[in-house]
């Protein structure tokens, strides 16, 4: 579990992130939702260390975050974030094995090697395997990501918008692998997300952020309701059940 | 390419260089050892076709690792004023220690390269505009400015012309007793090769690493501090050589990708073939006089830069 107790973060005299206590369960998804600049991403990136909190501590399975090597964290925790400055000439192959790096130190050995073949397999990136990243798609690029955070081998991935600029189809994708990674390899998810629907159809929980501050946490079926999403969005938004998602209908309102 | 080809290559030109020059020594002459020719090869052509080896792959793999850890395809030492930063580094060694022997030169200016280095990273963190192109322009700009404090210093004091020695690259002076300090630059290649995938890593950006579990500054700041030792290196012993540290990492990211644990050896072997060329044609084409290395450099290397700025959209 990743217990996360009054953290705040400052720009200036501004609080992007104001005392912000929070649990995330194991083997669920967790999505952080809320309005631009509510500092989902910045409570991520707080949490998994790329960002120093100003007050306030993160605990990974106990452990002070602060108090832990880099290279045992990057071992129980990684992070994926939006990289669109990506223009490093390497084949997926390549990628996926930086993922043994807190492992390995650049030294594969076979079961390194035996780990990189499955996350290349899991992800069905076989055939891609020594293609380079700037000759795929956005949706094959992020893919071969996940494949290297699988390779990784951490109980806990975060992930920062990974939606961003993919289409329908690749979203979808996305989102099933993600969720596949929970029932199937019992991992631990968090991401950022902005669009409600992949949060209500994916998510076990939902953590609402508005103006720095936690304004709902708990089961997804708790937080999609019109009246919970008029206090984060300020918008009505009418929700229909279908099979069983719960879609919000915000186009329109 | 295949890197069997390459050696052999290497192997065919660096044959040549030793027998191509001012005086003629064929392999026979070698067989009398007190020969003229035989010192003549010794104290001259040998030490040259080493510098030149040296040179070639100390300046690629310098302009390699710069390249990863600025995250840019147009950064080499060339344009990121770390060469100009090394001649004022000279100049001021010159005129505090008068009499500054050959390795207290390399320490002041290994200090001013590095300073350089990092005073340019530095200004690279603050430029929102983060274009390709104009990066490594603002990197000309700096150099420029270091440079022309360099020349303004240097003709208030009259050492001009010993300071123009150091613009331009040439190995005809080289002779063995005036080049071994680039021997330095041996266990610098190793080491960087060691460093190899720390440096792929780091090229994929800060929060990229941290993800990783590797120190994101003290990778890059190693980094900076191999390539501000090699830099100095050739500049003490041969001079600038423009263009080389920027030509050969990007042939080599185009053909073999950008992973350093790879690609480091054939960067090295390219620069090195690649000096090995100019050398031999600024020797042949005007015989028995000599075209310098940094002209031969700087014409076939600014060919081949352009060529590369106009593909540029393919894959960068």
């Amino acid at each position: 579990m990743i217990q996360v107790r009054e953290l705040s973060k400052f720009y200036g005299k501004k609080a992007v992130v104001e005392k912000v206590s929070v649990n995330i369960q194991r083997g669920q998804i967790t999505s952080f939702i809320g309005p631009n600049g509510a500092g989902k991403s910045t409570l991520l990136s707080m949490v998994s260390r790329l960002l120093d909190a100003d007050t306030g501590e993160v605990l990974v399975d106990k452990d002070d975050v602060r108090k832990m090597k880099s290279n045992d964290f990057a071992k129980r925790v990684s992070i994926l974030k939006q990289s669109n400055y990506m223009n490093v000439r390497l084949t997926v192959r390549e990628l996926v094995s930086f993922g043994r790096f807190p492992h390995s130190r650049g030294r594969l050995n076979e079961e390194d090697i035996r780990v990189i073949d499955q996350a290349i397999e899991y992800m069905e990136l076989g055939d891609l395997q020594d293609n380079y990243l700037d000759e795929l798609s956005g949706g094959q690029r992020q893919r071969a990501f996940i494949s290297m955070v699988i390779a990784q081998d951490t109980e806990y991935v975060l992930l920062d918008e990974p939606l961003n600029n993919l289409d329908m189809k690749h979203s979808v994708q996305i989102m099933k692998i993600l969720r596949r990674l929970v029932d199937e390899l019992g991992k631990t998810v968090v991401i950022v997300l902005h669009d409600i629907n992949f949060a209500s159809v994916y998510s076990d929980r939902i953590v609402a952020l508005k103006d720095g501050r936690v304004i709902k946490d708990g089961p997804t079926e708790d937080i999609i309701n019109s009246e919970s999403l008029k206090e984060i969005y300020d918008m009505d938004i009418p929700i229909k059940q279908m099979s069983n998602c719960r879609i919000c209908v915000y186009f329109n309102s | 390419m295949k890197t069997r080809y390459l050696i052999a290559g290497l192997v065919i030109l660096s044959f040549l260089s030793l027998f191509v020059g001012a005086s003629s020594i064929t392999p026979m002459d070698l067989l009398d050892w007190s020969s003229e020719e035989t010192q003549i090869f010794l104290i001259s052509r040998v030490p040259r076709l080493v510098a030149i080896l040296l040179a070639g792959a100390g300046m690629s793999v310098a302009g390699m690792i710069m390249q990863q850890l600025s995250r840019n395809k147009f950064v080499s030492p060339t344009t990121a004023g770390t060469l100009d930063a090394t001649r004022l580094g000279i100049l001021v060694s010159m005129l505090l220690f008068t009499n500054a022997t050959i390795l207290e030169q390399m320490a002041i200016s290994f200090a001013f390269a590095l300073a350089g280095t990092l005073l340019f990273m530095q200004i690279l963190e603050r430029i929102k505009f983060k274009d390709a192109i104009f990066i490594p322009l603002v990197g000309l700009m700096f150099g420029n400015i270091l440079s022309s404090l360099t020349t303004f210093f240097a003709y208030r004091t009259n050492v001009i012309q010993n300071i123009s020695a150091w613009l331009q690259g040439d190995f005809s002076m080289i002779m063995s007793g005036r080049y071994e300090l680039l021997y330095i630059s041996v266990p610098i290649l190793f080491l960087a090769y060691l460093y190899a995938n720390r440096f792929t890593v780091a090229g994929m950006g800060e929060d990229f690493s941290r993800n990783l579990g590797l120190n994101y500054k003290f990778v890059v700041n190693f980094g900076l501090i191999l390539v501000a030792l090699i830099t100095v290196t050739v500049v003490l012993t041969v001079g600038m050589i423009p263009f080389l540290g920027l030509i050969i990492p990007n042939i080599v990211s185009i053909m073999k990708g950008d992973n350093l644990e790879k690609t480091l050896p054939h960067t090295a072997l390219m620069g090195s073939i690649f000096l090995l060329v100019c050398d031999i044609l600024g020797r042949v084409l005007i015989y028995p006089y000599e075209i310098s290395i940094s002209l031969m450099v700087g014409v076939i290397g600014s060919g081949i830069f352009l060529y590369l700025l106009f593909r540029r959209k393919a894959y960068a």
